[in-house]
């Protein structure tokens, strides 16, 4: 029998995209519904009735929310191919905590670097190149931040990515004189189909950016 | 047999609720292991050098590898010792297992806390609004089980660890009636069997110390506030 998949996502959202990539690397065909976050659909309002928020992956009816999770769930499902997370329960707990920290810590100062100013945007900016820098420095001499394979720690930083110019531009700063070990990873990761078909444009993140900024009175 | 586990070591403390998450299930387990009590208002060097990330407990070195965060500490231990295991074997089942854990973290537990230690009135109010909303969703999800794991403790259950012995007396102190056989019946029950099971019982803080505590930290907040 077929397998039904569904997400409910918004091209712009760097959790769904890590979604998206993760069923892209198993070759998993699905129906990507486009959500508009200002006026959500009911199927979104039913399937994530906490969060109300994307991405939502519906498999034969069944509701993942939560974007690492989702992950997981799809490399536990698919088992059989492109494994994300590593075998050693160690190598494992490693992605989850750095995976966790991207989304605890680095996120927020990273949106707030674009969407506020003054002393809040300093201060976030600050906090994010903090915490860029020492999430970086785990990448040390390996291919991948997940070790010798793409996987799932790859899965959750890459799609901030396409967000980094917006942060970098707006928080008036340069990532790539910093940090070119960084900028290698990008370029490794984004050789990858399941990766560079997922990304936006980076220029259509920013019209989007200029828009929001608008719309919250920034400029 | 100790040689079976390798080295183990645990960093916790009395109070923390994410601490204990961590040794009940060490004690589920059977897991022989190093204990080291931790004075988080005097952090060690040892638990610094082993978390310099987050400088919290709880801490798991597992032959000289260290491991932080609770949950992930959780799925670590379960990997590794797979005897009473905490989470089911089926991916929807986990997902599920790990959406509610996370949920404890990210909302119930923080609306608790506003709830509790906001001066502010109106501030306190949502708080109150958005505990029972939450606690609500836990009543749901638990339904007519034992635990949210089944018939045995899972992760979820040890992630609402603070709801079931921190919370009652958290109430009690600042004058809250957040849960309540009449308002919540299920988590209710289930905050008795986790709090009498056997292996808990032994592994949470002194109820006395504890309110204690939360009795100094509310004296203080609104001594502050006046």
């Amino acid at each position: 029998m077929a397998d039904e998949v569904v997400l409910l996502s918004s091209w712009f959202s760097p959790f769904g995209m890590r979604v998206q990539i993760a069923l892209a690397e198993k070759g998993i065909n699905y129906e990507f519904k486009e959500e508009d976050l200002r006026n959500k659909s009911p199927l979104l309002l039913q399937t994530n009735p906490i969060h109300k928020k994307v991405p939502v992956l519906i498999h034969n009816g069944k509701i993942i929310c939560e974007s690492l999770i989702a992950v997981e769930y799809i490399d536990e499902v698919w088992s059989d191919k492109s494994p994300l997370l590593p075998s050693d329960p160690y190598q494992r707990a490693y992605a989850r905590f750095w995976a966790d920290f991207i989304d605890a810590k680095m996120y927020q100062p990273g949106r707030k670097t674009w969407t506020t100013k003054g002393d809040e945007q300093e201060a976030s900016k600050k906090e994010f190149l903090e915490c860029f820098k020492l999430f970086e420095k785990q990448l040390g001499d390996k291919p991948y931040f997940n070790g010798d394979n793409f996987g799932f720690l790859d899965v959750a930083f890459i799609p901030l990515h396409c967000w980094f110019q917006v942060i970098e531009t707006f928080g008036e700063f340069k990532l790539e004189e910093e940090f070119p070990k960084y900028f290698d990873w990008v370029k490794r990761c984004l050789q990858r189909e399941s990766v560079s078909n997922t990304l936006p444009d980076q220029k259509k993140i920013y019209a989007l950016a200029c828009l929001r900024r608008k719309q919250f009175g920034l400029d | 047999m100790a040689a079976d586990y390798g080295e183990v070591k645990f960093f916790g403390a009395g109070g923390s609720p994410f601490a204990r998450r961590v040794q009940i299930a060490l004690k589920l387990k059977g897991i022989q292991y190093q204990h080291f009590e931790e004075d988080i208002f005097n952090k060690s060097e040892l638990l610094l050098k082993y978390n310099p990330v987050h400088k919290k407990v709880p801490v798991l070195v597992h032959n000289e590898k260290p491991l932080a965060e609770s949950l992930v500490i959780l799925e670590y231990i379960d990997e590794t010792w797979k005897n009473y295991p905490l989470l089911p074997q089926d991916p929807y089942q986990r997902a599920s297992a790990r959406f509610w854990s996370k949920f404890i973290d990210d909302k119930c537990l923080p609306a608790l806390w506003k709830a509790a230690w906001t001066v502010d009135e109106k501030e306190r109010e949502k708080g109150v609004v958005e505990s029972y909303e939450a606690l609500q969703y836990l009543e749901n999800e638990l339904n007519d089980k034992k635990f949210f794991g089944g018939e045995t403790i899972g992760l979820v259950d040890l992630a609402a660890n603070y709801i079931a012995f921190w919370l009652p007396l958290l109430q009690e102190v600042v004058g809250l009636n957040l849960l309540s056989n009449e308002k919540f019946p299920k988590l209710y029950a289930w905050s008795q069997e986790f709090v009498n099971h056997p292996v808990v019982k032994e592994n949470l803080p002194p109820k006395d110390r504890l309110s204690g505590f939360f009795r100094a930290r509310y004296a203080s907040i609104t001594a502050n506030s006046k």
